[in-house]
């Protein structure tokens, strides 16, 4: 817990993975999303939990609560010390996989949320900070 | 911590182990009194009485022997085990073993010698070390009650019912991991079998979330189910979820998908010849089309 409204967990194994997804669904839920924008960003969150977990071998998200004027919102950080990823633009297209999934987890993600950020570089871990405004 | 005891102390420590071995019985009795009024120490007295005059042996056979406390643990991570599944708290049993400072302190405060004194001190560090120990015990105790539990709850959450001859339906209800899925999976096809149903329902609407893991292992498990000749449909697709799906991008190809159980029932029952016609009133009649 760094500051009110904003919290910081651990992606270290399965369990954790689901404990990062309740933890999103609930604060979606504080921002006031609507119901579908809540899923959107609790599967978003899910699938970037995952490659944390599965491409670098854990890593961590930073929950926190944005605004915008009147608006509300979500933003999610992911950050792992993983191998990093070579091609950006590769690992962002539709069907591409190098862990035998369905190759849609991250370019996926970055449709179910309204801002996507995603620096990488090989050695250097991977950081993707998302957000999702409420309508 | 062994380095402190100096020649000094040794003397203190004969004492209290001279102590220990005269006054056994009063030791004992006091420490289960104590013991009993910490709270839940009352319960099953006998229990009780049997495993501290145990541990007390154990105790005391460790100081006379060559130090050797793996009977005393034993006995203790066997003590709090029972507690922790009785639902005692950790400090409830630590107090327990703490009990036996007392009865002794109360034993060299009557006595007033120093070298009593003096081995109290190393006394109360033993009991204090494995009165910890305890509590180690009890969190070991806990972790596998909680494994034991989420074993459990992977049985429970995952039935294979049938809903009609030749259909069978597995509602799904939480988090689909690998571990869920490969349960899911096995049950499924095996249910298949034994009942030689050519339909199987999956119902996710208990599925908080349907990511693209949780969307793998449904479309693998079709395919198995289609291996085996039976066609799956999937029923419970919330409007949130397939809107989540269409953005993620999942295709579910020709595999057939419900809104909800009732839609993927009726489906169901018509893919497999059976009519179901509303009477006059509230009666329904179910009629084969192979039966006439």
């Amino acid at each position: 817990m760094t500051s009110p409204g904003e919290q910081l967990l651990p992606i270290n194994s399965n369990g954790d993975v689901v404990l990062v997804r309740q933890q999103v669904r609930a604060v979606a839920i504080q921002a006031g999303l609507s119901l579908v924008d809540q899923t959107k960003v609790v599967t978003a969150a899910s699938e970037l939990a995952r490659n944390a977990l599965v491409y670098a071998g854990g890593g961590q998200v930073k929950i926190e609560v944005v605004r915008n004027g009147v608006r509300s919102g979500l933003r999610l950080t992911f950050s792992d010390d993983g191998p990093g990823i070579p091609d950006i633009e590769q690992a962002l297209t539709d069907g591409w996989t190098t862990g035998g999934g369905l190759g849609l987890g991250l370019s996926g993600s970055r449709r179910l949320v309204d801002e996507f950020d995603l620096q990488s570089a090989p050695g250097e871990g991977t950081l993707v900070t998302v957000t999702k405004w409420s309508r | 911590m062994g380095a402190i005891l100096t020649v000094q102390s040794d003397a203190g420590r004969r004492r209290i182990e001279e102590l220990l071995q005269q006054h056994e019985e009063h030791v004992l009795k006091r420490w289960l009194e104590i013991a009993a009024t910490t709270p839940g120490g009352h319960t099953d007295r006998g229990d009780m009485t049997a495993r501290l005059t145990e541990i007390y042996q154990a105790l005391r056979q460790s100081f006379l022997g060559s130090g050797d406390t793996s009977d005393l643990r034993g006995l203790l991570a066997e003590l709090s085990r029972s507690r922790a599944r009785q639902g005692f708290a950790p400090t409830e049993t630590a107090n327990v073993v703490f009990g036996l400072k007392q009865a002794v302190f109360e034993l060299i405060e009557g006595d007033g010698d120093t070298e009593g004194l003096k081995g109290f001190i190393w006394f109360s560090r033993t009991i204090d070390d494995l009165g910890l120990f305890t509590f180690e015990s009890y969190a070991t105790a806990r972790e596998k009650i909680i494994l034991d539990q989420a074993e459990q709850l992977l049985e429970l959450s995952t039935p294979v019912v049938k809903l009609w001859e030749g259909i069978v339906a597995v509602p799904l209800i939480g988090t689909l991991d690998s571990a869920r899925t490969q349960v899911v999976m096995e049950k499924l096809l095996q249910t298949l079998v034994e009942t030689g149903s050519e339909h199987a329902v999956i119902d996710i609407t208990g599925v908080p979330a349907v990511d693209t893991q949780v969307a793998q292992h449904l479309l693998k498990t079709v395919v198995a189910a289609r291996l085996m000749g039976a066609e799956c449909v999937i029923s419970g697709i919330r409007p949130q979820i397939a809107h989540t799906i269409v953005t993620l991008g999942i295709e579910f190809g020709d595999i057939v998908t419900k809104a909800s159980l009732a839609d993927a029932l009726a489906y169901t029952l018509r893919q497999s010849g059976v009519q179901v016609t509303k009477g006059r009133g509230t009666r329904v009649t179910v009629r084969t089309e192979e039966g006439d």
